[in-house]
């Protein structure tokens, strides 16, 4: 039955090999926090540096949507097998975002 | 599913997250939860942008007046790095090391309360210029948008909470471990929540 | 942990209601629940017909009428469709793909608790002070200068039910994503489980906004937040927006579940297999897709420009095609089938030129200039009755007549349900067709009166004479039901004969595991193809016959909900000065709330096993036995 996990036992090769492979991905993790950290720090300096908002306002943007993609595809695993249905329902939740944020930053006032 | 089973790192599943039907259950479940949530969030940032520095003739409260970067800057750096300790966490849960991965929830829960009690100050701070939930329509999108971050924070800290001490006499098993990782990627969505408002509402705010 | 109980009293029967996380009763809960809403809801139609009956009339008051047509459409759309249709989905989707229940039993229960006690708190403010009283779609300007409560009731009831449906439908997701039998692939899931599948991602996606706009709405209201009051910088538009970003999904999201419903009727009575089934599919996943991109073509007349509103047109008419795809399809369904014209099968047909007739007055509003001529006159109220009553109520109504065996193992009498069909069906056009007339004529929406030389005395007789037909229709529905009940002859797996997909091939009503053994799917129709095969059993089993797992009941859902409906009471009262309790009824009402979430993540609820012994005794007995427990 489906509650019931088979158990499998790895063998010590397996398993040494398995945590290495963890570790290697934990590296991982460590460089895109690193990278996050670091756009934070770009984001940051730019608007205390004074830049024109023309030109801020969108690399900062950019800057968010690429520490988010770091986010979901990294510590939150939506690269990983198994999370193609779930990737397309966070996508479409992105879509219906979008339009939302579009349609109230642009036909609300006139 | 036998709650007294006993698992070693060697008999541990590779995902235990989803190891049993419940788990992916839970798992799916849980990341549509999270569709649904940046919907939610879309509507209140929305929202935001339309009311941002709106209010009666006479306010003299804008968003380029009011928020000060270093503040926030802090905020931000405890809030990403809490989210890179509950990355180890789950580092260890995978590894069936549940010490390791209670002391890095520990950690978590810290660095989350001390990002709390900032909004709480900076929160208390604006009321204190004049600038409280019922000023304007900018200070009621502003409050509400960073409120609803803030009562996610405050959710996912009772939530690990709750985990950490209803588990700690008996450890890792397949009923408790998907618990665990939902927590974490709850944590780390409310992470990507703060980049949005650091970005959009502080950075986006100061520069007017 | 697994007797077999065998009488029980009404004291145990109520409990076992009340704690129960079997999707088949939650699924009869949804259907009693949304059956007394929807009474409720014709009731105030009759209300509003009877005023409407001849020019000046004085039969309700303006104000009162406002809080009545509110009412009307609020309950119609969040109390009644919606949990009917939900009623359907959770008694009939699970079994169509082969599982025993549905992803998350504990969510199913809280998502109708949540539900009912919504609906309870909105249609107590008749009782304590009156109705909400600016439309169903509660537009900001109007709600804000209501008086009373009555809008408080209508935003604080819908966030709580609001929040209920959005429960289920992740739940009917998940339950899709993960629980079909082996060999059930995306591509051999009946219609009703696939438009039970877009459905409820569209529920996922359309309902935070509504949350979202309500709270606004309660946070201007009770916490003199400042959202939509202009004078302090809001605006009314938003409100506008987040209402129809939810609004125009939701109109797919009650029609195509009734969609699904009439694709498994046409093919089951035509004998024949749905003609473009993988047609039929595209159609739905498109028009959920394009559901998300129309919503403003409510809002042609706000003023949001001349390119929004040409996007949001040509948006519109693009979404009649997969719909027109879906028509005929259909009737290439029925073309050169062995059809039978029992109750289910003539509310299909009806079905077709009525809601293509409310398609096509969709598709002139949504050319912009026009609808700025027909905008808010009885034409659009014409409009969305075609759609409404001709797709979503005729396709209730036929699911109800299809699936009654299924779930209560009795058939509803057939000569009543062809008197309760002509009663409707003629009721409906008589009280519909003409309102187009009167919309043209200019009768304007909403209004509670008319003068006599106006020239609208007719036509409104006629429509309300039709409205009595409706009426009397829906009387001879519950005297069937009633009837239907009192006779109790049970019926066997497939009372219809021609039963197509799985939940055919289990008794009905099934037992409370659905199936003994997990079917294994060979294709699409799956039990036709294992009748067409000589297969006596109308199965073939994905696995030996071993101990099966359920969940366990639970009170929690109910007390968890409860406390919402506390806390509700609290922010309805907040602001009020002689109720100095109000905030401690708030807090007392979120403490049962988190505390139940508490208690419930606390302890372990494992569920349990029935043995292969038990399931082997119950089969000798019939198999649908309900008290196995």
């Amino acid at each position: 039955m489906a509650h019931d996990t088979p158990e499998k036992i790895r063998s010590h090769a397996e398993h040494e090999y398995l945590k290495k492979k963890r570790s290697t991905e934990m590296r991982h993790q460590l460089t895109s926090f690193a990278i996050m950290i670091f756009l934070t720090l770009i984001a940051f300096t730019m608007v205390a540096a004074g830049f024109s908002a023309y030109l801020i306002v969108p690399i900062i943007l950019l800057l968010a949507a690429v520490q988010v993609v770091l986010q979901l595809y990294h510590f939150m695993h939506l690269s990983n097998k198994g999370h193609g249905t779930v990737a397309f329902f966070m996508f479409s939740g992105m879509f219906v975002a979008f339009i939302t944020v579009l349609a109230l930053v642009t036909i609300v006032w006139w | 599913m036998d709650l007294n089973k006993r698992y070693t790192a060697q008999s541990w599943p590779d995902h235990p997250e989803t190891a049993t039907l419940e788990g992916k259950n839970k798992f799916v479940g849980f990341w549509l939860l999270l569709a649904a949530e940046t919907v939610t969030f879309a509507s209140l940032f929305a929202t935001y942008l339309a009311l941002k520095d709106r209010g009666p003739d006479a306010s003299e409260f804008t968003a380029a007046g009011l928020f000060e970067l270093p503040l926030v800057f802090a905020m931000t750096m405890i809030l990403l790095t809490s989210s890179l300790t509950s990355v180890y966490a789950m580092h260890h849960m995978k590894n069936h090391n549940f010490k390791a991965m209670q002391a890095w929830l520990g950690i978590t829960v810290l660095l989350g309360l001390t990002f709390l009690g900032l909004e709480i100050y900076e929160f208390n701070h604006y009321v204190h210029l004049g600038f409280g939930f019922t000023t304007s329509a900018f200070s009621s999108a502003f409050f509400t948008l960073v409120g609803t971050h803030g009562a996610h924070v405050l959710f996912g800290l009772s939530w690990f909470i709750a985990l950490m001490v209803r588990n700690s006499k008996r450890g890792l098993n397949m009923y408790n471990a998907p618990k665990f990782y939902l927590a974490a990627l709850y944590w780390h969505f409310i992470d990507v929540v703060w980049v949005f408002i650091f970005t959009v509402v502080y950075l986006m705010g100061v520069i007017g | 942990m697994s007797s077999l109980a065998q009488k029980k009293g009404f004291g145990a029967f109520i409990w076992d209601y009340l704690t129960t996380v079997d999707h088949k009763k939650i699924a009869i809960l949804y259907l009693i629940s949304g059956g007394f809403f929807f009474l409720v809801g014709g009731l105030e139609a009759m209300m509003i017909r009877i005023q409407l009956m001849k020019a000046g009339n004085d039969f309700l008051s303006a104000g009162l009428y406002n809080e009545i047509i509110t009412m009307h459409g609020t309950t119609m759309i969040f109390l009644a469709a919606m949990p009917l249709l939900l009623a359907f989905m959770n008694a009939v989707m699970p079994l169509q793909i082969g599982a025993r229940d549905v992803a998350f039993p504990f969510l199913n229960s809280l998502g109708f608790w949540l539900f009912f006690f919504g609906g309870i708190f909105l249609n107590l403010s008749w009782f304590m002070g009156g109705a909400p009283d600016a439309g169903w779609t509660n537009y900001a300007s109007l709600a804000l200068a209501s008086e009373g409560h009555g809008i408080d009731f209508y935003s604080l009831g819908l966030t709580i039910s609001g929040f209920g449906t959005l429960i289920a439908g992740i739940n009917f997701l998940v339950t899709i994503i993960n629980m079909r039998a082996p060999g059930m692939t995306y591509m051999r899931m009946p219609l009703f489980t696939w438009t039970t599948f877009v459905a409820s991602a569209l529920i996922l996606l359309a309902f935070p906004p509504l949350t979202i706009g309500l709270f606004f709405m309660v946070f201007d209201r009770l916490f003199d937040a400042n959202f939509f009051v202009v004078e302090m910088g809001g605006n009314t538009i938003i409100w506008e927006h987040l209402f129809w970003i939810f609004g125009h999904p939701e109109v797919y999201i009650l029609i195509l579940p009734a969609f699904g419903i009439f694709s498994e009727i046409f093919a089951i009575f035509s004998r024949k297999r749905l003609f473009g089934y993988t047609a039929l599919v595209f159609a739905t996943i498109l028009i959920g897709f394009y559901g998300f991109m129309v919503w403003a073509h409510h809002m042609f007349t706000v003023g949001l420009g001349p390119t929004a509103n040409a996007v949001f047109a040509l948006a519109t008419m693009i979404i009649a095609v997969p719909t027109g795809i879906k028509i005929f399809n259909w009737l290439l369904t029925i073309w050169g089938g062995s059809i039978s014209f029992t109750v289910p099968m003539i509310y299909a047909v009806a079905f077709i030129p009525s809601f293509v007739a409310g398609g096509v007055t969709g598709v002139m509003q949504a050319m912009a200039p026009l609808d700025y001529q027909l905008h808010d006159s009885y034409f659009i109220v014409a409009h969305f009755h075609y759609v409404i009553v001709g797709g979503v109520v005729l396709g209730i109504l036929a699911g109800t007549h299809l699936y009654w065996p299924k779930m209560f193992g009795t058939m509803l009498s057939e000569k009543l349900g062809m008197i309760t069909f002509w009663f409707f069906f003629i009721g409906f056009h008589l009280t519909f067709f003409i309102q187009h007339f009167l919309g043209l004529m200019g009768m304007p929406r909403r209004v509670y009166t008319f003068g006599a030389d106006q020239g609208w005395d007719l036509f409104n007789m006629i429509s309300s004479v039709g409205a009595l037909f409706m009426a009397i229709g829906v009387l001879v529905l519950l005297v069937n039901v009633v009837l239907t009940q009192v006779k109790n002859v049970r019926v066997g797996n497939d009372p219809w004969g021609d039963g197509r997909t799985l939940e055919w091939a289990i008794p009905s009503p099934p037992p409370f595991y659905n199936f003994a053994q997990t079917p294994l799917v060979r294709g699409l129709d799956t039990y036709w193809i294992e009748k067409m095969e000589g297969n006596k059993e109308g199965m073939v089993y994905a696995e030996p016959l071993g101990d099966v797992h359920m969940p366990n009941g639970s009170i929690i859902p109910l007390i968890m909900s409860f406390g919402m409906f506390v806390a509700a009471f609290g922010a309805l009262y907040f602001l009020d000065d002689t109720k100095p309790w109000a905030l401690a009824v708030l807090i007392i009402g979120l403490g049962i709330t988190f505390g139940s979430m508490l208690v419930r993540s606390l302890k372990d609820d494992l569920g349990f096993h029935i043995t292969k012994e038990e399931l082997i005794e119950d089969a000798k007995r019939g198999g649908n036995t309900d008290g196995l427990k």
